[in-house]
């Protein structure tokens, strides 16, 4: 057996500068089958249960091996309704990879890059489930269409009930279509995604914030949903709290990648919202986010890209394989760096202040801790971009009486997901804090069985009436 | 999709549009606003609800740019692709026995509102309105429903005094008693008429209008300084207490874009 990966090509980083076309470019018929063979096929496997949601990962790549890839695709939408985004986005190597047994000797099977090429074989071809037979009656809201919302309207739909998902910005995916950028999930992926969706009967509304347009006790009073499913996420940035953090040229990653995601500020004057850099770009912070913002910064134009990060590249969170692509694109690491100030002249950026910092004990995190050092660095910057996490959005919360959260603003939920307010679920980042586009899709899953069963008790006590 | 019922000039710079929006009529309260985008392309901007009826909502737009004048292109019967609201919090109606009402330019749009409720309550409502000619007065008639008294300035002295609607502001306090103070207009406007206002230790508010994209506090791209703390426009505004606000950070953010501005003008011209 090989002991290396079957490569996946990728365009090669002088191609890729200047447009936002995908990088890793999927594998072939004749690749991925060829990968497929170097799975063991283990009695055990450890991939499995190291996944998020447990796809039987030997059953779809062992059908790749057949050549069935109809088969394939099945296997996987047992368990996850997204393969060619999840094949795109997770972060596999501390998930399924990192488990792989051929990973020990050699490198891992590329589970992320088969199931990429089963999910994007089902897009191709329209492969869709077959719908339930019966249909159930019940109404069932889903507040947001990100990942955790459109696993729960998903499974939901499967169950028979009648399900909306309504969406307050003018697209749906949540952080599918705002936040990771087309280089590395193209939105033609997550639009034939949602419209495969609609296909299934699932409806989607867009334009609404829930809260605000309609509350939830206007969705259960007026609307008659039996249930709703908070997949809000978190979409509120988290704060450096430093001076200067609000001059002109600080951007927060969400808003520097919602103009480029969302509003197309690389197709500038054709799209109308504008964006900016300068030539002299940091992005603070060490995950996805920061080296989405980064690679971003780099293609519409900024000379030069720095990343501050407060610990050392083994303690970023961000995946592997979006660090070394942004390393090859020419994105540079400035590592244990804490910024402390931000400089400016009539309110606009030009410098950066940073605290330089050491490694010290291990922290909750199992990643040794930062200290400072009392030693600083100003660099000249033009824009800087904190991309430090995000926490939810207080607008539901605020608006919504009963709906209980913790000092954070992760609304609560209790062993079924079921919030402090009765028939009302939440799952995802809004429930967990910032986690992966899995995790997310994991809980809205968990979440719609538990709302199954709340709605037969729920009809059971209204015939009893 | 979101039809347009109902559009007429206020002057050759700003257009009235009655806007189909049953949700949002059913919702919104004074001080909401909304963000709409016209066409697939368009930039996200935000407008303030100026008024509700039959679920329709009254927007006034001033053609200041080139989204504004995209919007304006559109006539009644077309649709706004998109439009989300009410957004932002609503007004909180202070109980107050005399209002110093302050607009400047289109900004009285946005104070129409929360001086009818003012008024609802039996508030006596005083008015300074300024424009830069008298076209550019807008909602007159509707303020002479609500204000005792009104103060009208034009910048060429085509109506009322001429100046800008600060001038008479130190002279009008002392002269008068007020609670309460609200100033919308330019951020400029609204900087230097709180600072009279404040100093004569009369409480004010102001409605602020930094760039927006999303409006339910997810960008931040609308954050403002006020004492030290940043505060978001859309979700914790747009009307905030004046005590404290970075007035010219604002001003720095809100014009960031200015060369960018222009250069969508140019192709507007073009077409």
């Amino acid at each position: 057996m090989k002991l290396n990966k079957t490569k996946m090509p990728n365009v090669l980083p002088s191609e890729r500068a200047n447009n936002f076309n995908e990088v890793a470019c999927g594998y072939d018929f004749d690749s991925a089958e060829m990968e497929a063979t170097r799975c063991l096929q283990c009695k055990n496997p450890r991939c499995v249960s190291a996944c998020p949601v447990n796809i039987n990962i030997p059953k779809f790549i062992d059908h790749i091996v057949n050549r069935e890839w109809e088969e394939a695709y099945y296997a996987i939408s047992e368990d996850n309704i997204l393969p060619s985004i999840c094949g795109r986005v997770c972060p596999q190597e501390k998930q399924c990879e990192g488990a792989c047994v051929v990973g020990i000797k050699g490198e891992s099977v590329a589970i992320g890059a088969l199931e990429r090429a089963v999910g994007d074989y089902a897009i191709i071809n329209d492969l869709n489930r077959v719908m339930p037979v019966r249909e159930n009656t019940g109404k069932v809201a889903i507040v947001g269409s990100g990942p955790a919302g459109l696993a729960c309207a998903y499974e939901i739909r499967l169950l028979g009930y009648t399900v909306t998902v309504y969406e307050a910005l003018h697209k749906f995916g949540g952080v599918l279509q705002y936040g990771i950028p087309d280089f590395r999930l193209p939105k033609s992926i997550v639009n034939n995604e949602i419209e495969r969706l609609e296909k299934l009967g699932v409806m989607f509304k867009k334009n609404i914030l829930v809260g605000k347009t309609i509350t939830i006790d206007q969705l259960k009073s007026n609307l008659e949903y039996d249930a709703v499913f908070i997949g809000a996420g978190a979409g509120l940035p988290i704060s450096l709290n430093i001076p200067g953090e609000n001059f002109a040229g600080v951007y927060y990653a969400n808003e520097f990648l919602t103009r480029v995601n969302l509003m197309r500020a690389m197709e500038f004057p054709h799209a109308v919202t504008p964006i900016r850099t300068g030539e002299k770009v940091f992005v603070i912070g060490g995950g996805n986010v920061a080296m989405d913002a980064a690679r971003t910064a780099k293609r519409i134009g900024a000379k030069e890209v720095v990343v501050l990060y407060r610990r050392d590249r083994e303690a970023m969170p961000a995946r592997r394989e979006e660090i070394i692509h942004a390393t090859e694109e020419g994105v540079s690491f400035a590592f244990l760096r804490s910024p402390v100030k931000i400089e400016g002249k009539g309110y606009r950026v030009k410098k950066i202040v940073c605290e330089k910092m050491i490694l010290g004990k291990p922290d909750q995190s199992n990643r040794r801790r930062p200290i400072p050092t009392n030693t600083y660095e100003t660099y000249q910057a033009d824009t800087v971009i904190i991309a430090i996490g995000q926490r939810p959005n207080p607008i539901l919360s605020r608006h919504t009486k009963g709906l209980k959260t913790d000092m954070k603003g992760y609304v609560i939920v209790d062993e079924t997901y079921q919030t402090t307010l009765p028939g009302v679920f939440a799952g995802g980042d809004v429930v967990s804090g910032a986690g992966t586009v899995i995790h997310a899709m994991g809980q809205g899953k968990k979440a719609a069985h538990f709302i199954h069963e709340y709605l037969i008790q729920k009809k059971k006590i209204d015939t009893d009436k | 999709m979101f039809q347009i019922t109902k559009k007429y000039p206020l002057n050759q710079d700003v257009d009235a549009l009655w806007v189909l929006a049953p949700f949002i009529s059913l919702n919104a309260k004074p001080g909401h606003f909304i963000i709409l985008r016209s066409k697939d392309e368009s930039e996200r901007i935000p407008l303030t609800i100026v008024d509700v009826k039959d679920e329709q909502i009254l927007l006034i737009v001033q053609k200041v740019g080139y989204s504004t004048e995209e919007l304006c292109t559109l006539n009644e019967g077309d649709f706004i692709l998109d439009l989300v609201g009410p957004l932002g919090q609503a007004i909180v109606v202070k109980n107050v026995k005399r209002l110093l009402a302050v607009a400047g330019g289109v900004g009285a749009a946005p104070l129409l509102p929360q001086v009818k409720e003012y008024a609802a309550q039996g508030t006596k409502v005083d008015l300074l309105i300024g424009a830069k000619t008298e076209d550019h007065l807008i909602l007159l008639d509707e303020f002479s429903h609500y204000c005792r008294n009104i103060y009208i300035y034009t910048d060429d002295g085509s109506k009322g005094q001429k100046g800008f609607v600060t001038k008479d502001i130190n002279e009008i306090l002392q002269k008068n008693s007020y609670d309460h103070a609200i100033v919308i207009g330019p951020v400029v406007m609204m900087k230097s008429a709180s600072q009279i206002t404040l100093k004569h230790n009369i409480s004010t508010d102001v409605s602020l209008n930094p760039i927006m994209i999303d409006g339910t506090g997810m960008c931040g791209n609308c954050r403002v300084s006020i004492n030290g703390k940043t505060y978001f426009a859309c979700v914790d505004g747009p009307d905030f207490n004046a005590e404290g606000i970075d007035f010219d950070e604002l001003i720095a953010r809100q014009k960031y874009y200015e060369k960018e501005e222009h250069q969508c003008r140019l192709g507007l011209n073009n077409r």
